[in-house]
């Protein structure tokens, strides 16, 4: 019969020892709400369980003196959706982090389960990429940091090195007027996987005209992808800048036919999203 | 029987009383199959067919026999190899050869998940380990899952030996059309010919899973003595010690079957999948077996109800009367045949008064899992047909829809294409009702329309065990053989109540087991208020001729001097003496000297069960945009004869809704090239979550059917049939497109809306 250990280091360098040593197949879990459905059903079959949970302070969210946040690799999206400057500031982040499952998955899944579970539908993901987000990545070598688009390389497949594993998330301090927003579709309301979802944050001037965003596609490509922002830089997202959205958002879309939606309605669907998800962003702003 | 329907005279029917088993249920004591606990159980699981069609050229057990806590190995060679014989067990008829089959599969696996073997183990991971040591050699068959591809010329056949009954000369080649069947009534073509206006549609609608909440379990016994005993959740506990002293060749004296609570069905948990295996497996092993599906198990080897295509064409003059109905229906059975067809062609066009009805149906095997009931078995598929032809005619007619179905309502005395006339029913009463709602007429805004449908159900009687026993210090136990799905034991002590003039909480419902109480037919067909609760009326009315005699008996009187009046015995009148009344529980005090213990059981073979109809309004808004439905508003309106408890009549028209909701939009096996199901989960078989609901307005019409004591219609079935259509007719409203396939998905809206060619369903 197979085996499976379970481990709760308390530091950091612990987590890094065994993660590293480890020589069968091993899995860091956070809140364990990908993980242990996968275990379940017998697609994963690990020898070892690192659990992070046990490491201080990564549960928790910081307020840093430039006004940028950290928070900890496993903050459950309840406790994201409590506090309440980081909903002040990223609104989208929280919103997509709250989207994830149900009341009780909320008080488990986090934003490192989320981004490494490495699934192309996962919501926070494009949000967390709209707003900048970065993390600082634990390792053999030391400490990392790498931004949140550079961690997943497709379907179940991260760029982390062997023994590496996400401390934290950090989010920038907020400049002039800047809003985010995160939609999802999905075929019901709630309890779904994103059919497609889209993250956007944007900068305006005092004129109300978008000087800088970025735009985080979700489920229409094997990873996240980010669409070009100079369809809507220099506007003030009138029709003609959202139809150019649209365009864009759609020529990014690389997505499957799958039992959650086909690629013609899928590369639709990315446009309308990105126009409306733009429109609460700059609403958010303080625009329009 | 005499009929006690006159509401103002009743005490209990009619109240909201808590449902006995409400509280097991609300703090998890209650205890469904998977809880069920035999002494020395060990697990037993199945290994299933990882192919759609393929030829088992052989099993080899022998590695899975030799892993340390393996008890037993089955395959079909353990199992009696039965002859064709049809059977009436549970809902609808059943050839216990094809259900053995089913259970196991004999030299071929028919559908993914088709059971090929089965172990019992020690533990779970024990069994699992066993399974995988089973080596099956398949060989791979060319396969069908589309109901017309299965028609067609060349289609891989399923079974050598089935020839499509029903045509004449009779065939000699077989193929997977197992049976053609027709009604007619008066003359089509003449009917066609007398029409001004004509609506000719294509729809089809996919399979949908009854996904009850709870998978089956159960856990057996098979003792060295060759008496079994079989504890489960399912809709007739009678019906599961049928099929397995049939399928396994026990009498059924020896077989003891338990009622577990059961954690839904709808249809569904009218046969047998797990039970023979755990019997056959604890004969082998010589302990007893417990057996749990899981939910993927229970979506690629249980269930579903049909998916259809049906070419429908209506006719009707100027004014909006309909000279003709025509259709051609197309149902997918499953790997056997067994397909709901023939409800499905009576209840299309059963609503109405037609003198031309001319409908024809197919029965169709293919590749997926053998049909079972689902709530109304046939008729939703051809009521979104009907009712959405007759939307178009009333928008080609520029008549409101309900105005059309008034002018061709079936009233009392209309024939139907199949045979029946119809007797009291409340199809008038409620499109009335409906009309007179306010929901009707209230305003719509931009991208939302209203849809209207009705739908019909037959409801059926049938037989039943109920008994009464007085206990001695003058509370009831009211027995019955009914599983208990939507709240039965609540009416059934409520009539019990009613009749003996007392609380319903001095009154215990108890559904015991098969050796306890007398033959029972399955919870199905909306019949166990009706046909259950003749015969525990019936009972109840014994148990108080009884006491009359007692207090008769006590006051030295003659029993017709005696009456039974708010659960005292009361003499007659002046001249019978003046005597002090004698409460219930004075007289079963006493019953020692009276003549003994009080009770009665009363079996009876109900006939008469009234059938119901329905009206449904939903409100919808569209997002153009992305094809996104939600359903703003939704009224189901529904003749239920008398609600004993309307309580649960109401949670039965609102759960009934709920369920056609899904299936209109959302619900749908999809299945990838090699036939295999892509979404056996909840995740992607998207059944609607609470949010995607607004609150169900159930609105109940009572037109009593005086072939009941209390008037009871069935209402479990009907509220399924109508809400297809009305949403189908809601989404034409805002979006002015006719919808023809099921279900209607966001990706299906978006690509109507731009005028694309639909997306290739799974299906
Ligand atoms: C009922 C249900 C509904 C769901 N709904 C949604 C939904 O709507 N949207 C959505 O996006 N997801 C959904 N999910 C998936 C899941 O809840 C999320 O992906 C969640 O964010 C995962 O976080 P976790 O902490 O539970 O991850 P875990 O299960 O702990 O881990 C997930 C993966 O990430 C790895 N991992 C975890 N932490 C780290 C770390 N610190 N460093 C490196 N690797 C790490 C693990 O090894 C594992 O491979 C749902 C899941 C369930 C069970």
């Amino acid at each position: 019969m197979p085996s499976l250990n379970y481990v709760a280091p308390t530091t950091v360098a612990d987590a890094v020892k065994i993660l590293a040593g480890a020589s069968g197949p091993t899995r860091v879990m956070s809140g364990g709400t990908d993980l242990l459905v996968q275990l379940r059903t017998g697609r994963l079959k690990p020898e070892l369980i690192i659990d992070t949970k046990k490491i201080p302070g990564i549960i928790g969210i910081t307020q840093n003196a430039d006004g940028g946040f950290t928070i900890g690799a496993a903050t459950s999206g309840a406790l994201l959706g409590e506090h309440t400057a980081l909903g002040a500031a990223y609104p989208g982040v929280v919103e997509a982090a709250n989207l994830i499952g149900s009341t009780q998955v909320q008080g488990r899944a986090s934003l490192a389960g989320n981004l490494c579970n490495a699934s192309p539908a996962a919501d926070s993901v494009p949000a967390v990429i709209a707003a900048g987000g970065t993390v600082t990545i634990a390792g053999p070598n030391g400490t990392r940091t790498a931004a949140v688009e550079s961690i997943v390389t497709g379907p179940g497949k991260t760029s982390l090195a062997k023994g590496e594993f996400i401390t934290a998330f950090h989010l920038p301090p907020i400049k002039g007027r800047t809003g985010d927003a995160y939609l999802r579709f999905i075929p019901r309301t709630e309890m779904d996987i994103a059919v497609v979802g889209c993250g956007v944050s944007v900068t305006l001037d005092a004129s109300g005209t978008i000087t800088a965003a970025k735009i985080s596609l979700g489920a229409v490509a094997p990873t996240q992808v980010l669409v070009d922002p100079a369809c809507i830089i220099g506007s003030k997202l009138d029709d003609a800048a959202l139809a150019r959205l649209d365009a864009a958002a759609q020529a990014m879309c690389k997505p499957i036919d799958d039992k959650r939606g086909t690629i013609e309605f899928r590369t639709k669907v990315a446009g309308v999203l990105a126009r409306r998800t733009a429109a609460i962003a700059v609403a958010r702003a303080g625009g329009r | 029987m005499t009929f006690i329907g006159n509401k103002s005279d009743l005490r209990v029917v009619g109240t909201r009383p808590v449902r006995p088993d409400g509280v097991d249920k609300v703090t998890g004591r209650a205890v469904f199959g998977a809880d069920a606990i035999m002494s020395g159980q060990i697990t037993g699981k199945v290994l299933r067919s990882p192919h759609a069609h393929a030829r088992i050229v052989s099993i080899d057990a022998s590695k899975a026999l030799k892993l340390a806590g393996v008890k037993a190995v089955i395959t079909a060679a353990d199992l009696p190899n039965i002859a064709s014989e049809e059977a009436f067990v549970g809902e609808g008829p059943m050839n216990f050869r094809d259900l053995s089959l089913n259970c196991m599969a004999r030299g071929k696996a028919l559908y993914e998940g088709h059971a090929v073997a089965a172990v019992a183990a020690m533990t779970d991971a024990i069994a699992d380990a066993a399974l995988a040591l089973i080596d099956v050699k398949y060989e791979v068959l060319p396969h069908v899952i589309d109901v017309e591809e299965a028609m067609a010329p060349g289609a891989p056949i399923l079974h050598d030996d089935l020839f499509t009954a029903g045509e004449t000369p009779k065939p000699t080649k077989p193929s997977n059309v197992a049976k053609k069947v027709r009604f007619t009534i008066g003359d089509v073509e003449a009917g066609f010919k007398a029409a001004d206006v004509i609506i000719e549609r294509r729809y089809t609608t996919a399979p949908v899973h009854q996904a009850y909440i709870e998978p089956h379990a159960c856990v057996a016994a098979w003792a060295a003595d060759g008496q079994c005993t079989v504890i489960s959740s399912s809709q007739g506990h009678f019906m599961i010690r049928s099929y397995c002293a049939k399928l396994l060749g026990i009498e059924i004296s020896n077989i003891r079957v338990v009622p577990a609570e059961i954690g839904g069905g709808f249809g569904g948990k009218t046969l047998v999948y797990l039970e023979p295996l755990a019997l056959a497996l604890s004969k082998k092993a010589g302990r007893p077996v417990k057996m749990v599906m899981t939910r993927e198990d229970v979506f690629r080897a249980t269930g579903p109800t049909s998916g259809a295509a049906i070419e429908m064409k209506v006719g009707a003059t100027k004014d909006g009367k309909i000279t003709a109905a025509q259709a051609v229906m197309k149902y997918q059975a499953g790997a056997f045949p067994g397909s709901p067809i023939n409800p499905g062609l009576m209840c299309a066009f059963a609503m109405y008064d037609l003198a031309n009805v001319d409908v024809l149906g197919y029965d169709v095997v293919s590749n997926r899992p053998k049909v079972a009931a689902y709530r109304a078995p046939g008729a939703p598929m051809a009521s979104f047909a009907a009712e959405s032809t007759i939307d178009d005619l009333a928008l080609k007619l520029g008549m409101d829809p309900i105005e059309l179905r008034m002018k061709n309502a079936a009233k009392q005395g209309s024939k139907t294409a199949y045979g029946v006339t119809h007797g009291v029913i409340g199809y008038e009463e409620v499109l009335q009702a409906a009309k007179a709602h306010p929901h009707w007429s209230a305003p719509l805004g931009k991208n939302q329309g209203r849809g209207f449908a009705t739908g019909f159900w037959f409801n059926i009687g049938g037989e039943s065990t109920g008994a009464v026993f007085v206990n001695e210090d003058g509370t009831v136990n009211v027995v019955s053989g009914s599983p208990d799905i939507g709240g039965s034991r609540a009416s059934m002590v409520m009539m019990a109540a009613e009749v003996l003039g007392i609380d319903v909480e001095k009154c215990r419902a108890v559904i015991p087991d098969t050796s306890s109480v007398g033959f029972t037919n399955v919870t199905g067909g909306s019949r166990v208020t009706y046909a259950t609760g003749m015969a525990v009326t019936q009972a109840a009315q014994a148990v108080v001729e009884d006491l009359k005699k007692r207090a008769a008996m006590i006051w030295d009187i003659s029993p017709e001097a005696v009456e039974w009046k708010d659960g005292e015995a009361v003499p007659a009148g002046a001249n019978a003496g003046g005597f002090d009344p004698l409460p219930l529980a004075a007289i079963a005090m006493k019953s020692a000297k009276t003549g003994g213990p009080i009770g009665s059981e009363v079996s009876v073979n109900a006939q008469g069960a009234g059938p119901g109809f329905g009206a449904h309004i939903c409100d919808i808004e569209v997002d153009p945009e992305t094809g996104h439905a939600t359903i703003l508003r939704y009224t189901a309106v529904q003749d239920v004869g008398r609600a004993i408890h309307p309580g649960y009549v109401e949670g039965q028209i609102q759960g009934g809704a709920a369920q056609g909701i899904g299936w209109a939009l959302n619900e749908e096996y999809i299945y990838n090239k090699k036939g295999l199901m892509d979404n056996a989960g909840f995740l992607d078989y998207r059944i609607p979550v609470a949010s995607d609901l607004p609150m169900i307005e159930a609105v109940m019409v009572e037109v009593p059917n005086t072939r009941h004591p209390f008037g009871v219609r069935g209402v479990g079935e009907v509220p399924i049939v109508p809400p297809m259509a009305a949403v189908g007719n809601a989404i034409r409203g805002a979006i002015g497109i006719r919808m023809e396939h099921l279900p209607m998905s966001p990706p299906r809206i978006r690509a109507a809306i731009d005028g694309a060619k639909m997306p290739k369903a799974a299906e």
